[in-house]
């Protein structure tokens, strides 16, 4: 069963801005998927309308086979949504902001105060339970929000850049967490600018621009269509210039770097040999960018061109 | 959501609202308390011995029932109108509106919080007018139901004010422009009888004046309107500001794009 199925949807706001042109996605039941699309695609509209906290203008919305217009309190117990902004009172403690939270989803104040608990420990939030939300820091009030979004244990976590403005430590513990939550069977939407992030969590992954889908597909898939990786390589001893190295392109960045373009049809091995042949030796190496971020840039490039035709460099 | 798990979703949003304004009880409990004493002490001591008997009362006992009332409608109103508006402009309404929640299950929430903090102002408003004056309760049923119903009725004003409040501004405008004049000219300081025939007609489009009269007729026995009368327009009043109230929230007046 999928767990989100949308076809077609559209949404106009009262100002006249035409948010959503037609979009349509699909995640399969126990997908980690990544919605991604440069700011003011409509990725928020969407997610705010699954939600049931934006009315569509028209298309239609179906979640583990309910749709939201004719079955909206039964989406709603099975959708837990992580927003972009902070939308809790800060003047509440962190537990009672938890506890109220599985209450409205008629949970009673002892089974919350236990899965309070729970989740509380699991995102180290628990010293802070008796604190007011707003004397949290910025990745504490992310996982309170994260926390908030579980206590009805829902089928369908959306996480709306659940990540951002968050110290890189404190991100991977909460990728690992997500990682554990999808690993139990809940299915997770992600939205980030953090490309890294997408393509370290995500098996699939939808990009929408100016309110349509442009792309829908397996990450292997997209990520198959770089034609070009650029590569930079920390040599163990210092050069005096270029090496040659036959059919791959190479530059200098300083004594003891370089960058090498390997594209579809070479391998890194090759590269190697080439370079141990010069008396090269390299002690470490990097991808330049990161591969989702270069398809990215590229696809928002040539967005009037052909998908497929990606080449990055 | 079925209805063992409804009633838990409500009495998570009463006490949550309850615990809001006891929280800070400073600016919610105390005020009204001081409020009230003030007009006893200027009303009542220094202006109403000047002014003599209405209806065979004295005048700081005849206006000790509207000030209770009063009290109680500006705090109905003014607990759920803050507290929605407030839940709108953090967005913490998001977290009733993600939910499955039904509308009547947020909009009760909300109003049994104003009612509650009528109910303990108009206490306290009660307590302190036991210093200034000497009333006996004719009616405890009605009193008690006046008070009950009022609480009711402005709870839900507040919640359609604060639904379309988009600033601040928007929830002291009708409080300041609307709610207090009709308050200060529902007969709270005065009998109709004291007025003209023109404007005593005229008074009987507030429907304050409804509330007030019936609220005197429970605590002192006299009153300038029928109360059967005046409980057919309190309930009725209350029923289309329910069905108002459920309206907008099912279409998502200022809370959903």
């Amino acid at each position: 069963m999928n767990a989100l199925n949308i076809k077609n949807l559209q949404k106009t706001y009262k100002n006249g801005v035409n948010a959503l042109k037609g979009v349509d996605l699909t995640v399969k039941e126990g997908d980690f998927f990544a919605l991604l699309g440069p700011n003011g695609a409509g990725k928020s509209t969407v997610i705010g309308i699954i939600a049931s906290l934006v009315n569509k203008t028209s298309g239609q919305v179906e979640v583990f086979g309910r749709n939201i217009d004719t079955n909206s309190a039964d989406v709603r117990m099975h959708i837990g949504l992580v927003p972009q902004e902070f939308n809790f009172n800060i003047f509440e403690p962190v537990g009672e902001i938890l506890i109220n939270q599985a209450g409205y989803y008629g949970i009673n104040r002892e089974e919350a105060t236990k899965r309070a608990e729970v989740y509380l420990k699991q995102l180290d939030l628990w010293g802070k339970r008796f604190d007011m939300a707003k004397e949290l820091s910025g990745g504490m009030k992310r996982r309170l929000m994260i926390a908030r979004a579980l206590m009805h244990r829902p089928k369908l976590l959306i996480l709306d850049e659940p990540t951002a403005g968050v110290d890189i430590e404190i991100r991977r513990s909460m990728w690992q967490f997500l990682k554990q939550q999808n690993a139990k069977g809940t299915t997770i939407i992600l939205t980030t600018h953090y490309l890294e992030e997408a393509e370290s969590l995500c098996n699939n992954i939808a990009i929408i621009d100016h309110g349509i889908t442009i792309e829908q597909t397996k990450m292997r898939t997209l990520l198959d269509r770089l034609h070009l990786e650029t590569f930079v390589l920390y040599l163990a001893n210092d050069i005096e210039a270029i090496p040659d190295c036959k059919d791959y392109s190479v530059r200098m960045i300083d004594n003891t770097t370089l960058e090498a373009d390997v594209n579809a049809t070479q391998d890194i091995n090759g590269l190697f040999t080439t370079l141990n042949a010069c008396g090269i030796k390299v002690v470490s190496m990097k991808n330049k960018t990161n591969r989702l971020e270069q398809l990215f840039i590229s696809m928002m490039n040539n967005k009037d061109g052909d998908a497929n035709e990606v080449v990055t460099r | 959501m079925n209805f063992p798990q409804q009633m838990t979703a409500l009495k998570t949003i009463a006490t949550k609202e309850y615990l809001r304004f006891i929280r800070i009880w400073v600016q919610t409990i105390l005020p009204p308390a001081i409020t009230i004493a003030l007009y006893f002490i200027i009303f009542g001591e220094i202006i109403g011995k000047q002014i003599g008997d209405i209806d065979g009362y004295k005048y700081m006992d005849y206006i000790v029932p509207g000030l209770i009332l009063m009290a109680v409608i500006t705090n109905a109103y003014a607990n759920v109108v803050s507290s929605f508006f407030s839940s709108k402009f953090h967005h913490s309404i998001e977290e009733m509106l993600v939910s499955p929640l039904p509308n009547y299950i947020i909009l009760l929430g909300f109003v049994s919080g104003g009612v509650a903090r009528g109910i303990i102002v108009g206490t306290i408003a009660t307590v302190v007018s036991m210093f200034f004056s000497e009333i006996q309760i004719h009616s405890y049923s009605v009193t008690l139901a006046v008070f009950i119903l009022t609480s009711i009725l402005f709870a839900l004003a507040g919640f359609i004010n604060a639904a379309y409040a988009r600033s601040f501004d928007d929830i002291t405008i009708i409080p300041t422009f609307v709610l207090t004049p009709l308050i200060y000219l529902g007969g709270v300081f005065y009998s109709i009888k004291m007025l003209p025939e023109f404007w005593q007609n005229v008074s009987l489009v507030n429907p304050i004046l409804y509330m007030v009269n019936a609220f005197h007729y429970g605590i002192l026995g006299v009153s300038d309107i029928d109360v059967t009368t005046a409980f057919v327009i309190i309930i009725g009043f209350i029923v289309v500001l329910y069905y108002f109230a459920l309206r907008l929230l099912r279409i998502g007046v200022g809370l959903k794009p």
